[in-house]
């Protein structure tokens, strides 16, 4: 069934949705739109549901309230979407070079006898150069770096030109100059294959040049919107239900509990408020 | 009341001293497999510990041909696989699971070697099967004591690690962060084990070693996951299975066609598998139930939120 | 060695190492090793139940043997894996005892399964075995790819419409089809050994999924050829030479990778003052 798939509609759309896990609300009342090529964050601190929520796009979470339509369909699957988990733990002694792994990503989930072309290795070649990665191809996967294998996976997610990646915490075991590298990078991607990208983060300034929108999670509930319109005072605040100040530092957005708040749940999600003194 | 049962069973359940010591053995052998159990089944070990059954009866056969006691190559034999284990052990499940199958089909191997010396020297065969299946009805009144000499130590091994074990089933890292020996803890529990399992294996049997191993523990750890209550209720669970096999076995006899008394293993495993299998259904069936609960819950929020704004 | 009489044998061997040199890479990659053990062992009730039950041995191996597989697919959705497998084995085990006591012989047939030799196959038995072995072949070739994806990364195959759900039941069923084509042959023991330690060597060793199958299925070929051969001789049992040397073949394979490590590890200092 290929269901036709106008420019116009949007490639997820999520109406009033709502996840209960062992008796606990995750979130509730969630809704927005993605459009094709947009790049949305997912932000929020620890705990807030972020995973959830993309797991809920992938169909792997029941919902108890609402709906989710992705690419038209009920649940995100297939060659149009690509996925990187938070956390794969993969044996150093695993049979598999980093472009096996890729290839996976172009027939893994096809039944069939264990031969590829010529043509699929060149696209996973591509996808591997499309990371800077083709230096890892013939190494093993799980003698990677932690880094190393982020990189091989998201190849792997965008070998087959899908319509929509959804990555969990990308950036979360990066150094600095690697988290500038893979946001340019996914900035790039996304703009020139009309990618959509959803990405989990809890800190959203490295990527304040790349977001589109915003979908800020906290206490049960979702703020969606540009950054200027959701990292506001007046916004958070009701959204954690107690007073919250957001300060535009050097270009950076900085959440806080406002002084005297008697709620002393950290909302610090950017480390500079340490180091930089607030002028 | 026992009027009444007397009435309907074939009686002499209590009188037959074969039956008590059956119940006295296999309860004790319950309530020591079902404490080793718990963390058998937390730490993911369940393979371990049925390997561990099956390469005791190896040194039980290898014993027999050496002339020496069942008892010391039953023990002999199952710590000594449970310290390469251990010692080979590899951290990620997926690959201890290979190196244990390694290491049980070479132990399997021995078996058969030992089975054909034992053959050609002129035994037979059903030493090495009766070392597998057990019989509780005709239990060798010599390992009586030896085996709650055994149990008793390994019980106290199992208390002396367990606090080193919980640290560790949360997270590694952590507990060796805390001072905890990882590695010694990971030794003296598999020693536990093993000497739980082979006492059991030898008493009543490898098969049924394995069932009263694994079988209550998992079904108090879907029952409650605090450590200390799961031990209580793996223990009632086995040595209630325990009781109940040994008196439908004995009355087995009564009824079965032919009698041919249905063999106190199966009973005692069946009875076993019909408990977990309630356990996942109860807990299916709970979970279901908290989460329609939980969706009343989520209205009753926004309710909430939008008498707030 | 090489007599009529045991042509059967050399042929049927060579099947048993085909079959367990291919769906034992899947085990190992699944960490299905447990599995493995079980199926095999448990199928000995199939056995039990049907010589009480007048039927044929082969009949009643694979029903307990796909029996089983469902079982432990569908319970270790939600529960602890190697625990269920622990039960149903048990389960199965004690269904034998029974089944064996009810029909009141100690049968040394069926307990030949469990310790294995390699046991006369007859030319009936021999087209069946050749029909399954085929059949699980071919099922793990046609499946190769969707099982490699679910079992290295199962979320991200989810993702992209590999159910690891019904790869699991695929490949357990695949595993009981190879089990009830081997077992009648060689016994579980035998079926254990090859499951796991030919193709454990042989995924440390190779880097790709495919040499790891070539070598593995090389190495059960090798290491059942040797065994009859060094069993014809020396009149061990073939069960014990195969399992022995599944063990060292594995033990080899490691040491082997380990050294290679060292010597580059302890090479490289070299080449950076070289440079």
């Amino acid at each position: 069934m290929t269901a036709v798939h106008g420019e116009r509609e949007p490639i997820v759309r999520i109406s009033d949705a709502a996840v209960v896990l062992g008796g606990r609300t995750v979130w509730s009342q969630v809704g927005f739109d993605v459009q094709p090529g947009e790049f949305l964050g997912l932000i929020g601190t620890n705990g807030t549901g972020k995973t959830t929520l993309l797991r809920a796009i992938l169909g792997t979470v029941p919902l108890a309230e609402g709906s989710i339509q992705v690419l038209g369909h009920a649940r995100g699957r297939g060659h149009d979407l690509g996925y990187v988990p938070q956390k794969v733990v993969v044996d150093p002694d695993l049979p598999l070079r980093a472009r096996d792994v890729v290839a996976l990503g172009l027939d893994g989930a096809k039944v069939g006898l264990p031969l590829r072309t010529r043509s699929t290795w060149e696209r996973v070649e591509r996808a591997l150069g499309a990371v800077d990665a083709q230096d890892l191809s013939e190494r093993r996967i799980g003698r990677l770096s932690g880094g190393q294998q982020q990189r091989v996976l998201l190849a792997q997610s965008l070998v087959s030109d899908p319509k929509l990646v959804l990555l969990d915490e990308p950036l979360a075991n990066l150094d600095p100059a690697s988290v500038q590298e893979i946001v340019a990078l996914l900035g790039r991607i996304s703009r020139e294959r009309n990618m959509a990208v959803i990405l989990t983060a809890h800190d959203m300034n490295p990527l304040l040049p790349v977001l589109d929108r915003i979908v800020y999670l906290a206490k049960g509930h979702a703020a969606v919107g540009t950054t200027q319109e959701v990292a506001r005072t007046d916004v958070l605040t009701r959204l954690y239900g107690s007073p919250i100040e957001v300060v535009t530092v050097h270009g950076r957005v900085v959440i806080l509990p406002a002084s005297g708040a008697p709620d002393t749940e950290a909302v610090h999600h950017s480390e500079p408020v340490q180091r930089e003194p607030l002028p | 009341m026992t009027g009444i049962r007397m009435g309907i069973f074939s009686g002499g359940f209590f009188t037959t001293e074969a039956v008590w010591t059956a119940l006295l053995v296999g309860g004790f052998a319950a309530l020591v497999a079902a404490v080793a159990g718990v963390f058998t089944v937390m730490r993911g070990q369940s393979f371990a510990g049925h390997a561990l059954a099956d390469l005791g009866a190896v040194g039980g056969s290898g014993a027999f041909l050496l002339g020496v006691s069942q008892l010391w190559g039953f023990v002999g034999a199952g710590v000594l696989a449970a310290i390469v284990l251990e010692v080979i052990g590899l951290h990620r499940v997926r690959e201890r699971d290979i190196a244990t199958g390694i290491v049980f089909g070479f132990g399997l191997g021995l078996t058969a070697l030992f089975l054909y010396l034992g053959t050609t020297l002129g035994h037979s065969s059903n030493q090495a099967v009766a070392v597998l299946f057990g019989s509780l009805f005709s239990i060798d009144p010599g390992v009586v004591g030896p085996v709650i000499g055994l149990g008793v130590l390994s019980l106290a091994l199992v208390m002396l690690v367990s606090r080193w074990l919980s640290l560790e089933a949360l997270d590694a890292d952590i507990a060796r962060a805390r001072g905890v020996p990882v590695r010694l803890a990971g030794v003296l529990f598999m020693v536990a084990l093993a000497l739980a399992v082979e006492l059991t294996a030898l008493s009543i049997g490898a098969v049924l070693a394995t069932a009263l191993l694994i079988g209550p523990a998992a079904c108090a750890l879907q029952v409650t996951s605090r450590i200390p209550r799961a031990m209580w209720v793996a223990v009632v669970v086995g040595v209630g299975c325990t009781v109940l096999g040994i008196f439908i076995s004995y009355e087995s006899y009564a009824w079965s066609p032919g009698h041919r008394a249905w063999p106190a293993s199966f009973c005692i495993v069946a009875i076993v598998f019909v408990c977990y299998l309630s356990t996942r259904v109860w807990n299916t069936v709970s979970a279901a139930m908290t989460r329609r609960r939980g969706v009343r819950r989520v209205g009753q929020v926004s309710e909430r939120i939008r008498e707030g704004n | 060695m090489f007599a009529p009489f045991m042509t059967d044998t050399w042929i049927a061997a060579t099947i048993v190492a085909l079959v367990a040199g291919c769906v034992g890479v899947f085990v190992v990659l699944r960490g299905d090793a447990f599995l493995a053990h079980a199926i095999p062992h448990g199928s000995f009730a199939g056995a039990a139940g049907a010589i009480f039950f007048g039927l044929s041995p082969l009949l009643g191996m694979g029903l307990a043997a796909a029996a089983a597989a469902l079982v432990i697919a569908v319970l270790s959705r939600r529960g602890r894996r190697d625990a269920v497998t622990a039960l149903l084995l048990a389960l199965l085990l004690g269904m034998g005892v029974l089944f064996l006591t009810l029909s009141g012989q100690y049968s040394n047939q069926a307990y030949g399964l469990l310790f294995g030799q390699i046991l006369g196959v007859s030319k009936g038995e021999l087209v069946w075995v050749v029909l399954l072995g085929a059949v699980s072949i071919a099922g793990i070739f046609v499946l190769f790819r969707p099982l490699l994806y679910t079992s290295l990364l199962p979320e991200m195959a989810a993702a992209s419409g590999a159910a690891p759900g019904g790869m699991t039941v695929a490949f357990s069923l695949i595993l009981a089809l190879a089990t009830t084509a081997s077992v009648p042959i060689v016994g579980a023991l035998l079926m254990f050994s090859l499951l796991v330690g030919p193709p454990a060597a042989a995924c440390v060793l190779a880097v790709t999924p495919g040499r790891a199958l070539v070598w593995s299925v090389c190495g059960s070929l090798g290491i059942v050829w040797a065994s009859i051969a060094i069993s014809f001789g020396t009149d061990l049992p073939v069960g014990f030479c195969v399992a022995t040397l599944s063990g060292v073949s594995y033990a080899v394979a490691r040491g082997w990778v380990r050294a290679r490590r060292r010597m580059t590890q302890t090479g490289r200092p070299d080449l950076e003052s070289a440079r």
